[in-house]
């Protein structure tokens, strides 16, 4: 755990003297607020269709409340849906990360501790992922499984262990012969204690880059798997859905429909690879080839 | 090389079966997969006959086996919806896709490597500091939504390009009339511009980021000093000597780098009613059309994993370093 804290000093060091990554950490706050707070901070209910106000430019008043980002073609407001979304695009990305992270984590940690078969198969395995593009993964499993919340999160960390199981597989494979490790093993702790108390406290560091990279790609993957009306049932807005309602009205220049979704999806994204630069130079510069 | 060849060449067989395997479990993962294939009015009677039709009330290893054995001469069911072989639909637009593919390509490759050594030479200057927060926007941007900002500006307000659309280069080609091919070409770039633009935008962004990281790795190593205390002119030290070896890792990515554009061509052609296989997935999977979804990524995914493994028997050819590092 000592680990842990010394890099948690080391970065709080660091970000005092950066500026960038403080601009980041302050928007993916806002994202954060919104999405908890968001259905009491929108002025509209983001299902409430209403024709006298169909396809509202921004800054119009009507119903009582103003379209700060306008409305669509069933008169909802853009900026209550888009803070609803928020919701959708965090819950996703942050819970495929978790689910990918504990399957890449407990299977990098294994194959790297045990190597011999664990570790071949493993690795046969994650090559055999990474020998076709993801998205196109996503798409056969989630036609058959139907669109949900539960499938898309399962799915997406699904295709995200691969990564993790890599890296943390090359640590472990170094820090088992460490003198640290040796001890434990020489005062009989188990293999369990061994590998979640005495060498993941040590990867930690870059588990958090990876991350933040991979919450980044996830929410890409999540907007377009939504965009081509693989995401969450059509009754929950999402930044993508909203993207892909959009493409109707755009012959007609609706650009508010089009705009205001991908700025957010943009700005999201953007903070998290700012992050991610930024603690991969803070705490691990060693991944720069690698990430 | 002939040991390297075989391994190689077993290595993408093993992973082409796992591929097939993969969606054969996809298409299973939801239950009986007879309820994909009828209408939800269907009859209990007519649902036993569609699952007997198409051979679901056989054990999983046996229809595993029959699946196989189909996609291995080609048979990759009928499309529910065009009534037609499926492998057809999916070949006939394959030449779209590859056009629109290699086209991003191109463009993401050939404007990183002067970008890059550009922010690199200027290290720490406004350009500099321009390019590299272009790359993280690159980088963070969606690619559909990059076409439909694109379509918004260059189509719709100052219509420089065209919005939709298509004029084939390579079917012409591949019927044999080379005349029509090369007087589509023009046209056929001129269409492509905006959509290859939106797929290319997020490799262009890490290929120089790329670059730029490793060509200010290299200027900083002896070989460079030599060549300048020589007295070699500033462009040929950066040129031959730097850059040749600078962009070793971008190289090195080519194959993934072709196979992650194809993933990008998907949602992209949709923004742009492109024909190829992007826009015929969509459909499919609105109309829920399996076969033509399982024919439309199978192929794209077996395509990915030939040109991977051609790239890498390439390198080692060209390389002996890297036939080395893939061993490991």
């Amino acid at each position: 755990m000592r680990a842990v804290r010394r890099d948690a000093r080391h970065l709080w060091r660091s970000l005092l003297a950066a500026k960038w990554p403080v601009l980041a950490l302050v928007i993916l706050g806002v994202v954060a607020l919104v999405a908890a707070f968001g259905p009491w901070l929108a002025p509209f209910d983001p299902a409430r269709q209403s024709i006298a106000s169909r396809l509202a430019e921004p800054l119009t008043t009507g119903q009582g409340a103003t379209h700060w980002l306008g409305s669509d073609v069933l008169g909802r407001d853009v900026l209550s849906r888009l803070l609803h979304g928020a919701r959708v695009s965090l819950l996703v990305g942050l819970a495929a990360i978790a689910v990918g992270g504990v399957i890449g984590v407990v299977a990098g940690l294994l194959a790297g501790y045990f190597g011999g078969w664990v570790d071949d198969v493993m690795m046969r395995l994650a090559d055999m992922q990474l020998a076709f593009p993801f998205i196109l993964l996503a798409i056969m499993f989630l036609v058959v499984l139907g669109p949900g919340l539960g499938n898309l999160i399962l799915v997406l960390g699904i295709g995200q262990w691969v990564t993790y199981a890599r890296i943390v597989r090359a640590e472990t494979l170094s820090l088992r012969e460490k003198e640290f490790v040796e001890a434990a093993r020489a005062l009989g702790d188990g293999t369990a204690s061994i590998l979640f108390r005495t060498i993941l406290p040590n990867i930690v560091a870059p588990l958090t880059v990876i991350a933040s990279f991979n919450v980044a790609s996830v929410i890409l993957t999540e907007a377009a798997l939504s965009f081509l009306g693989l995401g969450v049932p059509p009754s929950v807005p999402t930044w993508g859905s909203m993207l892909a309602e959009s493409r109707d009205t755009l012959l007609a220049n609706k650009w508010w429909l089009a705009v205001f979704p991908g700025l957010a999806i943009m700005l999201t994204v953007l903070s998290f690879n700012i992050l991610g630069d930024w603690l991969r130079d803070a705490l691990d510069p060693r991944l720069r080839d690698r990430a | 090389m002939g040991v390297l060849v075989a391994r190689r060449l077993l290595q993408s067989v093993v992973v082409i079966l796992g591929v097939t395997l993969i969606s054969f479990i996809a298409l299973h993962a939801g239950g009986d997969p007879t309820y994909l294939f009828v209408s939800e009015r269907a009859t209990a009677e007519e649902i036993a006959l569609v699952r007997q039709a198409l051979g679901f009330d056989r054990p999983l290893h046996v229809q595993y086996l029959s699946f196989a054995a189909d996609l291995a001469r080609g048979d990759f069911g009928t499309s529910l919806s065009y009534r037609q072989p499926a492998l057809d639909i999916v070949l006939g637009a394959f030449p779209a896709t590859i056009e629109l593919a290699v086209f991003a390509f191109v463009l993401a490759i050939a404007l990183a490597v002067p970008l890059g050594v550009v922010a690199a030479l200027n290290r720490g200057t406004a350009v500099d500091g321009s390019i590299t927060i272009l790359g993280l926007l690159g980088q963070s941007i969606p690619n559909f939504w990059m076409g439909i900002m694109l379509i918004l500006f260059f189509g719709l307000y100052l219509r420089w390009f065209p919005i939709s659309g298509h004029v084939p280069f390579l079917l012409p080609l591949l019927n044999g009339d080379l005349a029509t091919a090369i007087g589509n070409l023009p046209r056929t770039i001129y269409f492509l511009v905006m959509p290859g633009i939106a797929v290319a935008t997020y490799s262009l962004a890490r290929n120089t980021r790329l670059v730029r990281s490793s060509m200010l790795e290299v200027l900083g190593q002896d070989y460079v000093r030599t060549a300048r205390a020589k007295g070699l002119d500033e462009r040929v030290v950066i040129v031959q000597h730097a850059l040749r070896n600078a962009w070793l890792p971008v190289v090195t990515m080519i194959g993934l780098e072709f196979g992650f554009l194809l993933g990008g061509v998907v949602v992209t052609e949709t923004v742009f009613s492109y024909p190829g296989i992007g826009r015929l997935l969509f459909n499919a999977i609105n109309q829920r059309d399996i076969p033509l979804v399982q024919a439309g990524v199978i192929l794209l995914a077996g395509n990915f994993i030939l040109l991977n493994t051609a790239v890498d028997l390439l390198y080692a050819r060209l390389d002996p370093r890297v036939a080395l590092a893939r061993r490991r």
